[in-house]
């Protein structure tokens, strides 16, 4: 072992030399590689319905991951983006997506909110990101699993579908964030309630692993967040139009 | 009284040892490696072999302590070894502190502006130091040791039942743990929740590893020797790989019937879930079948690098959490390849050895010395701890 050391330390000195994050500036179409991550197996059948009623309502509710600071950043964070998506994808649709999103807030918080959200949008859908303030705050698992069954149920009597969005991968702060439970007990409602859930976490580190965006860099500025927030929006409304196809997500197959 | 054996059982030690290199590879986030841990293919993990070893070794341990010199001398022993972790809890917490500050002077990325909001406790250290000594605040991954502490706290009275009595002390175990099921009982934690372990429900698997020693092991041999056990045990396994595999694999989620999900989410970690405990129970029984007490193997040097650092546990538990800590640091400052993950792994590995290599050494030498304590102050037993 102790021979093969110097060289290792050197090997380990090529591999430092950081992903060059700028290739995917012009070059968007390179978060789609983590089409795989966003795959469903449930549907969303009032989705279909809005689709097919040509007029969407999307009800994003969210915390601090859904918005972006500054001048721009009501625009240019995932859900202004995921209208966008849409209404490309979907010509002749009236797409409207609003928000609820305050940063901090834990999903029990946020299911309190949901109610007079839902009265005032009207949604076929409710994005419902959730996660990382309950980790940070340490909420009871059983708690957390408890707000996003009651979110669901709201939204379904209200024939709102739900898609869950999971916490970000941050590389800088995963040892000391404990979103594992939270993670898990989201895949697991999801499941058991036939949820789609968005695996942000696992597309935001798949990106990071192949290089597409550096996820590690310290900076003031707002431009990769904002290709991250594009790519999400665009992801998500991938993982929509799918998921609400009439024959359900698995009539493409293969994918 | 029961009688406690005298050899120790070097798969306990072995079993530890692999334990803690699983345990901190699971701790460095998002560890390329970490794929080859137990935790992945199945309910349990390496906590649970921790603790139960852990459990098995403290019977062996203050059992016998307790019935050379008495209840009062191995109650006072058991509580100067929770100090002990108690300590090395509180040096760790140091550790972790310095990283945090460090985090937060040197990061800030507008995409994560949620995420740096877990700074904020760093607004009043007063506060979050104070419930760091009360083990209330715990940061991630260093809940086990609290656990440790709590588990020892109560282990003097069990063990003097466990002496005299050891169904009834297992009885007793038991019925805490199914109290903690029906009033929910745990611990409070800070800044709001519970214990990521509860001890409440942790304690079986500790008392059961204590019970095991004292001679359960050689009751339930009729049932471990059994095929229709093994048996199960195969089956319980192959249905937990089957179920984690659809982690992974959302797409295979179809094949599971609605009936089972339900049925076994959420696998609970905080409260030791029943699935948790029998898959444990099924890896240890088929581990048992074809590791026996007396395989020359365990002797040979192969064994030797998991087996010393299973005999040195707090001591290699904790340098596991130092070097999990620095393993991410590594990650995020230098680099983040997979060879990198390869190599990072394989050298704490190298360094938990080395360490435990040397905390044996400078026991031997310890002892040798012309120090005034004779070496007969020690707890009586070979190169291994509680």
């Amino acid at each position: 072992m102790t021979g093969r050391l110097p060289a290792l330390l050197a090997m380990l000195l090529v591999l430092a030399v950081p992903a060059n994050a700028q290739i995917s500036a012009e070059l968007p179409a390179d978060c789609r590689v983590a089409k795989p991550q966003i795959e469903s197996i449930f549907s969303l059948p009032h989705v279909a319905v809005g689709i097919a009623a040509k007029k969407l309502n999307i009800l994003v509710l969210g915390a601090g991951s859904s918005l972006l600071r500054g001048a721009t950043g009501a625009h240019e964070a995932y859900p202004t983006r995921l209208q966008r998506a849409l209404a490309q994808q979907l010509p002749g649709v009236e797409v409207n997506v609003a928000t609820d999103v305050k940063p901090k807030r834990t999903a029990a918080e946020m299911v309190q909110a949901l109610p007079a959200a839902i009265a005032a949008v009207k949604p076929n859908l409710v994005v419902w990101q959730t996660g990382t303030a309950d980790a940070i705050q340490a909420i009871d698992p059983d708690q957390f699993s408890q707000a996003l069954d009651r979110g669901i149920n709201i939204s379904r009597a209200a024939s709102a579908d739900v898609v869950f969005i999971n916490p970000q991968y941050s590389p800088r702060t995963e040892s000391m964030i404990a979103l594992g439970t939270y993670a898990e007990n989201m895949r697991w409602v999801a499941v058991q309630q036939e949820v789609p859930l968005f695996d942000r976490f696992s597309v935001m580190k798949l990106w990071a692993d192949l290089g597409t965006f550096d996820l590690y860099s310290a900076t003031k500025k707002l431009d990769m967040a904002e290709r991250v927030h594009d790519c999400i929006g665009r992801l998500l409304a991938d993982l929509v139009i799918e998921a609400a196809k009439p024959s359900g997500p698995h009539a493409e197959g293969g994918r | 009284m029961i009688k406690v054996s005298t050899e120790r059982d070097l798969r306990l030690d072995l079993f530890r040892g692999l334990a803690l290199w699983l345990i901190f590879l699971d701790h460095i986030p998002s560890n390329a490696v970490s794929w080859i841990t137990i935790r992945n293919y199945g309910f349990s993990d390496a906590t649970e072999i921790f603790v139960f070893i852990s459990g098995y070794t403290a019977a062996f341990v203050y059992g016998r302590a307790m019935q050379a010199h008495g209840f009062v001398v191995a109650a006072a022993r058991v509580l100067k070894r929770a100090w002990q972790i108690y300590v090395a809890h509180v040096f760790l917490f140091a550790i972790y502190l310095a990283e945090i500050a460090y985090v937060a002077n040197s990061f800030e990325n507008p995409l994560y502006t949620e995420e740096m909001g877990m700074l904020d406790f760093m607004k009043n250290p007063d506060v979050t130091i104070m419930q760091a000594l009360l083990l209330k605040f715990k940061p991630v991954n260093m809940d086990v040791l609290p656990l440790y502490i709590m588990l020892l706290l109560w282990f003097a009275p069990i063990l003097w039942l466990l002496l005299r009595a050891p169904s009834a002390a297992l009885i007793v175990s038991a019925g805490f743990y199914a109290l903690m099921w029906r009033f929910d009982w745990n611990l409070p934690a800070y800044p709001s929740g519970t214990w990521v372990f509860n001890p409440f429900a942790w304690q079986l698997l500790f008392v059961f590893g204590a019970w095991c020693a004292l001679g359960g092991a050689q009751r339930l041999a009729r049932w471990i020797n059994s095929r229709v056990t093994i048996g199960l045990a195969v089956a319980y396994l192959v249905f937990a790989f089957s179920i984690a595999m659809t982690w992974y694999f959302p797409r295979l989620g179809a094949f599971v019937p609605k009936f089972v999900g339900e049925a076994i989410y959420p696998i609970d970690q905080t409260n030791l879930d029943v699935l948790r405990i029998l898959h444990f129970l099924s890896l240890a029984l088929i581990t048992i079948w074809f590791v026996p007490r007396d395989w020359p193997a365990l002797k040979s040097r192969a064994f030797w690098p998991a087996i010393v650092c299973g005999q040195h546990s707090l001591g290699i538990f904790c340098l596991g959490v130092f070097l999990s800590f620095a393993g991410h640091f590594v990650f995020t400052e230098v680099s983040n390849r997979v060879l990198t993950h390869v190599i990072v792994s394989a050298l704490g590995i190298v360094i938990m050895v080395a360490a435990a290599a040397l905390i044996s050494w400078y026991r031997v030498i310890e002892r040798q010395g012309p120090g005034p304590r004779p070496p007969s102050s020690k707890p009586g037993y070979a190169g291994g701890e509680a």
